[in-house]
C-alpha cells in the first residue's frame, strides 16, 4: 500500500466537508460545480480504497486515527470488508444525484441560494460518509447530527413549492434529535461500564462487565435511537412527508443514501460492538427487528398502493424496502446479513434512479407529481421514462434486474433459516408492489395525455445519470458477482466478531 | 431506598428531567414548547454524562506538579475529564438543533400564521382538500 493511500479513509469524509465550506463562500453559480467536484473526488477515493480492499485478505482492517492519537484514546476511522460496499454505494449515488441535482432543483431553489443549498448537500453527504467510516461511538453521534441537521435544511427548502415542507422538516428535526439523544444515552451506559468509546475496544471489554444490566439498557437505547434514524417501522413516520415535500433533487439524494448509512450503523452496533455478548444481539435481531421489518414491508406496500401522488408513493415504498433490508439482518444468519447488504446497494440504485427519473418527468409538468399531472408523460418523454421503468422493474424484483438478486438472496436466506411463512410474506408483498408500480405504468403510458401528444424536451443531465443507474440495475442483475461478493465479505467480517 | 436516593440524587434528577422533557415534547401543541421540551431532554443527558465523570473527592483534571502541597502527583484523585469534553460537543450540537428548530418555527409562523400544531393540521387538511378538488 502506498503511503498516501493510508489517508484515504480520512480523505473520503473530509473532501465533502471541506468542499461544503468552500462552496458556501464561493459565488452561488459555482455551487453545483463545487458539489460535483466534492462528491466526485470522494467517489474516486472510495473506488481506489475498494480496489485495494478487493486485493486484501479477508480480515484486513485499515485503521486511520485522527490527530495522531492512536486508538483507543483517539478517534479512529476504520475500513474493513463490512465498510467497503456501503462506502462505495453512498459515494456513487451521492455523485450521481449531485450530477442531476442542478437540473432537478428546477425552480425549487433561487439562484442566489444555490451556493448554500449545495453546501448543505455536501454536509449531508460528508456526515453520512463519516457515519459509516467512524469507529468511535460518540463520534458517530456527531456525524448523525451533522447529516441530519443538514438534511433537515434541505427538506425545508421544499417550502417554495409547498409550505407543508416546513412542518415535515420540523418533525424530521425533532424526531431525529430524539433518536440521536437516545443513542447518546445508550453510549453513556456502555461508556460507564467499559470506560472506552472506541467500538472495537468496547466490544472487547463488554463481555467482561460484571453486571450486564446497564449494558443491556445501553444496547436498547442505542438500537432504538438508530432505528429512528434508519426509519425502521414503527419510527418511520417522519420519512414519507420528508421525502414527499422535499425538493425533488433532495429526495433523490436522501432516498438513495440517507437511511442506508443508518442501517449499516444498526448492524454494526449489533454485531461489532455487542457481538461478543452471547445471544442478546441475535435475540434482538430475531424478535425485534424481524417482526418490525415484516410490519414495515406490509404497511409500506399497502400505503403505497393507496397513494395518489407518485413521489409519496415511492416514499412509502422506501419504508417497505428498508423493511426488506432489516428483514435480511433480522434473519441473523450469514446469508441473511449478506442479503441485507446486497439490498442496501441495490435499493440505493433503484430508488436513486426512480426519484431522478420521476423528477425528470415532473419537470415537464411544472414539478407536479400527482398521477393526474403525470398522465401520458411516458410516451412523450421516452428516454427518461424507460430508464425510470427499468428501475421500477428492479424494484419489484423482475428477473435480470438487480432487484431480483436482492429478493432471491433474501428469500433463500429466510428459507434456509427455516422461516418459510416469512418467505411467503415477502413474496406476497413483492406481488403487491406490482400493483402500485402498475398504476404508475398505466398513468405514464396508457392514460391520455393532458394536452398534446408531442414529444417533450428531455434533459441530458437527468437521463444520463438515470441510464447509468438503469444500466447498473441490469448489469448487476445479470452479473451480480461484484455486489454479492462484497456483501458476502461484509457478512463474514461481521460474523468474525461473533465466532 | 433513601440511601440510594441520597447517594445517587443526581441520577434521579436526570431521569426526572428526561421524563419532563419528553412529556413536554409529546404533549404540547405549541412548536416552541416542543423545542423547549427537546432542549430539556437533551440537557438531562448532558447531566447524566457529567455525573458519570465525577469521582467522589476528585479534583479538576489539571495535572499538578508533584510535591505541590505535600502530595505527589500520583496521590491526587482527578475527575474524569472525557465525559465533560464529550458534553461540550453535545451542547454545541444541541444549540445547533435548537437554532435550526427555531428558524423553522419562524418560517412556519410566516407561512401558516400559527405555531400551534392543531391550527397547522387544519391548514394542512385544507390544502389537501383543495388539491383534491382541483
Amino acid at each position: 500500500m502506498i503511503e498516501w493511500m493510508l489517508h484515504l479513509p480520512g480523505i473520503i469524509v473530509v473532501i465533502p466537508l471541506v468542499m461544503a465550506i468552500i462552496v458556501a463562500l464561493l459565488p452561488s453559480r459555482l455551487g453545483w460545480l463545487g458539489a460535483v467536484l466534492g462528491s466526485g473526488l470522494s467517489f474516486w477515493a472510495a473506488i481506489v480504497l475498494v480496489m485495494h480492499m478487493l486485493e486484501a485478505t479477508a480480515m484486513t482492517r485499515i485503521s486511520y486515527y485522527l490527530g495522531g492519537w492512536p486508538p483507543p484514546w483517539g478517534i479512529e476511522f476504520a475500513v474493513d470488508h463490512a465498510t467497503t460496499l456501503v462506502i462505495v454505494t453512498i459515494t456513487a449515488l451521492g455523485f450521481l444525484s449531485t450530477l442531476s441535482g442542478n437540473t432537478l432543483i428546477f425552480k425549487d431553489i433561487h439562484d442566489e441560494d444555490k451556493g448554500r443549498f449545495f453546501a448543505a448537500w455536501l454536509l449531508t453527504l460528508g456526515g453520512l460518509l463519516g457515519l459509516v467510516m467512524t469507529a468511535d461511538a460518540f463520534n458517530l453521534f456527531v456525524f448523525f447530527e451533522i447529516s441530519s441537521l443538514a438534511s433537515v435544511t434541505l427538506v425545508a427548502m421544499g417550502s417554495g413549492r409547498d409550505k407543508r415542507a416546513l412542518v415535515a422538516a420540523f418533525n424530521y428535526l425533532v424526531i431525529g434529535a430524539i433518536g440521536a439523544t437516545f443513542y447518546v444515552i445508550g453510549v453513556g451506559f456502555c461508556y460507564a461500564m467499559t470506560g472506552t468509546l472506541n467500538m472495537v475496544d468496547m466490544a472487547a471489554r463488554l463481555p467482561d462487565v460484571a453486571n450486564p444490566v446497564p449494558v443491556y439498557i445501553g444496547l436498547a437505547f442505542m438500537v432504538s435511537g438508530v432505528m429512528v434514524k434508519a426509519a425502521v417501522f414503527p419510527v418511520h413516520f417522519w420519512l414519507p412527508p420528508s421525502y414527499g415535500y422535499a425538493p425533488m433533487a433532495v429526495t433523490s439524494l436522501l432516498a438513495a443514501i440517507a437511511t442506508k448509512a443508518s442501517l449499516y450503523v444498526l448492524i454494526r452496533i449489533l454485531m461489532t460492538i455487542f457481538g461478543g455478548i452471547a445471544d442478546i444481539p441475535l435475540l434482538i435481531m430475531q424478535w425485534v427487528l424481524m417482526p418490525l421489518a415484516l410490519m414495515a414491508i406490509l404497511l409500506g406496500t399497502i400505503l403505497a398502493i393507496y397513494e395518489k401522488d407518485a413521489k409519496f408513493m415511492l416514499a412509502h415504498s422506501s419504508v417497505a424496502q428498508i423493511g426488506y433490508i432489516v428483514l435480511g439482518f433480522g434473519v441473523a444468519t450469514m446469508a441473511g446479513v449478506q442479503s441485507g447488504f446486497i439490498h442496501i446497494a441495490n435499493h440505493a440504485m433503484i430508488k436513486g434512479g426512480m426519484f431522478i427519473g420521476l423528477g425528470g418527468l415532473a419537470m415537464a409538468v411544472a414539478g407536479k407529481t400527482d398521477f393526474s399531472s403525470l398522465a401520458g408523460l411516458g410516451r412523450r418523454m421516452p428516454l427518461t421514462s424507460s430508464g425510470f421503468l427499468i428501475c421500477g422493474l428492479s424494484l419489484i424484483g423482475v428477473p435480470l434486474t438487480a432487484g431480483f438478486i436482492s429478493k432471491f438472496y433474501l428469500v433463500s436466506a429466510i428459507i434456509s433459516a427455516g422461516y418459510w411463512q416469512i418467505a411467503a410474506i415477502v413474496l406476497l408483498s413483492s406481488a403487491l408492489s406490482v400493483i402500485y408500480l402498475w398504476r404508475l405504468v398505466e398513468t405514464l403510458w396508457f392514460s391520455p395525455a393532458n394536452e398534446s401528444e408531442t414529444r417533450l424536451p428531455e434533459q441530458p443531465m437527468i437521463y444520463l445519470p438515470l441510464w447509468v443507474l438503469a444500466g447498473a440495475n441490469i448489469w448487476l442483475g445479470i452479473d451480480a458477482g461484484l455486489i454479492t461478493g462484497l456483501a458476502k465479505m461484509a457478512s463474514i467480517t461481521l460474523f468474525g466478531g461473533i465466532s | 431506598m433513601t440511601d440510594l436516593l441520597l447517594s445517587h440524587w443526581n441520577y434521579f434528577i436526570v431521569v426526572l428531567l428526561m421524563m419532563i422533557g419528553l412529556f413536554i415534547l409529546i404533549s404540547s401543541m405549541n412548536l416552541v414548547k416542543k423545542l423547549i421540551g427537546l432542549s430539556l431532554f437533551q440537557t438531562s443527558v448532558f447531566l447524566f454524562y457529567i455525573s458519570l465523570g465525577k469521582i467522589n473527592g476528585g479534583t479538576a483534571p489539571i495535572i499538578m506538579k508533584s510535591g505541590h502541597d505535600g502530595h505527589s502527583s500520583h496521590e491526587i484523585l482527578y475527575s474524569n475529564p472525557l465525559p465533560h469534553v464529550l458534553i461540550l460537543t453535545a451542547i454545541v450540537v444541541g444549540v445547533a438543533t435548537t437554532a435550526l428548530g427555531l428558524a423553522l418555527v419562524l418560517r412556519i409562523k410566516a407561512s401558516f400564521d400559527s405555531i400551534e400544531e392543531d391550527d397547522i393540521l387544519l391548514a394542512k387538511r385544507e390544502l389537501r382538500k383543495r388539491s383534491k378538488s382541483s
